[in-house]
């Protein structure tokens, strides 16, 4: 229950749509406390599993965010079946969820940044990537080339889509490649990984960011821990693939809570786009050495 | 002893029978002329694997793929390259056993080759951790590719691995960063690449060493995002529906060709690469030195362009009528 439904007097009818428990601490906490405070648990912090749309409100100005590429769907190349035809559960999805696939894409403004941002959507057939996701982040990354503004990318997602095959590893390969453009522009790509990221998702683009920031308590990984605990038959540490184990490791660079990270990006992006970008002028210039400098020790 | 595959059953007997008429005809003479007799089961042998062998569906040939008899990497390098000088360890403290790389001969021209190794022997297998790459593998890979660059060399690399490896230290050494890095690197590096799925191709595990100019299949070889079992017990919540899953995930040379997702399918000896690793080679070698002769003439700053256009290009999407 949303804050304007408290105002206009919508009244829940179940105990279960005002209270809910914390997955971690089990503390029972009100709908709208919970929605008034991010989505993060008052006492033990942990990050509930934010909605897409959600998430594009809490990181961009207000009104300033112009969504593309809204349209795309998947064609099902593959013609994929397996209990249920792959079409239909897509179908069913697009009418619950209203959007056509796992990531909302578009163009926005950050505390008067402009910025790309793509965002996955966990509700979405559990944010996997098929064709349309990687397509629409590949086009992210050429809109922010092409306008020269740099890019935010939101994953939540378990990884590659099976029922789109190997279109969707390929989106793997479409993806990073398109960000190597990136790179070459010098243009920021900042990667925010959220629980969970995992599989192809981590093993592309989300790991290529020129800086990775989560959010606490996000399960990050390549293999699943099921898989990991049947391969080595043995439990797994507490906290492993955790954000903040990641840190630990020396795979991500900081671990970011919720209410903090449009802050932090901005002051981040600040600072990376605050080289000069032109060339100095003239007088400015070192002089060239005429003479080789005398040889140094080593 | 040779490993019987289900649907290679037939074949099997049939040749059991032609071995033993030989050998009867050769101890004695008392057997007559049977070469007539003989000349004509070889020759329905040869149309049943021809039948058997064009038929194969996605499971068959995942089994065909993993086949233990099937040439693997080393036996490529053996059969094509002379002069292979392996070099090892991505230089951050990793081995890499899963993944060989060296130089090499093709022809008069060096190159370098890279490929999982999955292992013959037990002991091999287990060194090689069956061909799953640690992040080390990967990193060990980008390195000798990243020297092929600087020393203009061609880039030559065989894909044939159920996965990258899931494990405890492979993620607290970044199994997804060193995935993902080889993508990113591979796709601007200015030689030529040519990638060769030779068996199995699992997953970001295969894809790691897998962007390049030309990605060639083998004709009884599987690429795919999940392996039957696991698409399997995850769709189908049973890990029996294998045949089911190989089907539905489209993972066999043909539907990639179509796909366009690969360029070309070499075609291996009737009944299978394992049944004969040199003639396989043979083809692989003939394969290779088309596609490297060709990307020769290819400068490499359009090198670099068509590669990205070629990925670019990849994914099926459709505008939804909004």
């Amino acid at each position: 229950m949303s804050w304007l439904d408290k105002i206009i007097g919508k009244k829940p009818t179940k105990d279960e749509d005002l209270w809910v428990s914390c997955k971690k601490c089990k503390e029972q906490i009100y709908v709208s406390e919970l929605e008034d405070n991010l989505k993060v648990c008052p006492k033990c912090e942990y990050h509930f599993r934010l909605d897409a749309r959600q998430r594009i409100q809490m990181l961009i100005d207000p009104e300033s965010f112009i969504e593309h590429d809204q349209n795309l769907t998947s064609p099902d190349p593959l013609k994929f079946k397996d209990t249920k035809k792959y079409k239909e559960r897509m179908r069913a999805t697009i009418k619950k969820n209203q959007t056509n696939d796992a990531i909302i894409a578009g163009s926005g403004v950050m505390e008067g940044i402009s910025v790309e941002l793509a965002v996955f959507d966990f509700s979405f057939m559990g944010g996997s990537m098929g064709s349309v996701v990687g397509e629409k982040i590949t086009r992210s990354i050429e809109r922010a080339i092409e306008n020269h503004v740099p890019i935010i990318i939101v994953s939540c997602s378990g990884g590659a889509r099976m029922q789109e095959g190997i279109f969707s590893l390929m989106q793997m390969a479409k993806t990073s490649s398109a960000l190597q453009k990136l790179s070459e522009k010098k243009i920021p790509y900042i990667s925010i990984l959220t629980d969970p990221t995992m599989g192809g998702v981590s093993a592309s683009f989300s790991m290529l960011g020129d800086i990775i920031l989560a959010e606490p308590g996000a399960l990050i990984g390549f293999a699943g821990p099921r898989v990991i605990e049947q391969t080595i038959k043995q439990k797994l540490p507490k906290g492993f693939q955790r954000a903040e184990f990641q840190l630990e490791h020396g795979l991500i660079d900081d671990v970011v809570h919720r209410k903090d990270m449009k802050s932090t990006l901005v002051r981040l992006l600040n600072m990376l786009q605050n080289t000069p970008q032109e060339e100095p002028k003239e007088e400015e210039k070192i002089p060239k050495l005429t003479n080789p400098p005398e040889v140094l020790g080593a | 002893m040779v490993q019987i595959l289900e649907f290679e059953r037939e074949i099997f007997a049939l040749e059991t029978q032609i071995h033993d008429l030989v050998s009867l005809s050769n101890m004695y003479d008392s057997v007559g002329d049977i070469t007539d007799e003989i000349t004509k089961l070889k020759k329905k042998l040869r149309r049943m694997k021809h039948d058997v062998y064009s038929n194969l569906k996605g499971w068959d040939k995942t089994l065909v793929a993993r086949h233990p008899d099937r040439p693997h990497m080393l036996d490529y390098i053996k059969n094509i390259f002379s002069d292979f000088y392996e070099l090892h360890g991505d230089r951050h403290g990793g081995y890499g056993p899963s993944i060989v790389a060296g130089l090499a001969k093709f022809g008069d021209q060096s190159v370098m080759v890279v490929g999982h190794q999955k292992g013959r022997e037990m002991e091999e297998k287990i060194a090689r951790n069956f061909g799953m790459s640690q992040p080390s593998g990967y990193r060990k890979a980008l390195r000798l590719m990243r020297m092929a660059e600087k020393f203009s060399m061609p880039v030559i690399t065989f894909i044939d691995t159920p996965g990258a490896y899931p494990g405890v230290d492979a993620e607290e050494k970044g199994q997804s960063e060193a995935i993902a890095t080889n993508m990113f690197s591979m796709i601007q590096m200015r030689v030529p690449i040519i990638c060769v799925v030779i068996g199995e191709g699992g997953s970001g595990g295969a894809l790691a060493i897998g962007v390049g100019d030309r990605i060639l299949m083998l004709e009884h070889s599987v690429y795919s995002v999940i392996s039957p079992e696991g698409c399997a017990s995850i769709l189908w919540e049973d890990k029996n529906k294998t045949g089911q899953a190989a089907d539905a995930l489209c993972l066999t040379a043909n539907h990639l060709l179509k796909f366009e997702v690969i360029d070309q399918i070499v075609r291996e000896p009737l009944g299978g690469a394992h049944r004969n690793h040199k003639q396989a080679a043979i083809r692989l070698k003939k394969a290779l030195r088309t596609n490297l002769a060709e990307l020769r003439e290819i400068r490499p700053d359009e090198l670099v362009r068509l590669r990205e256009e070629k990925f670019r290009k990849m994914g099926e999407v459709v505008e939804a009528s909004a």
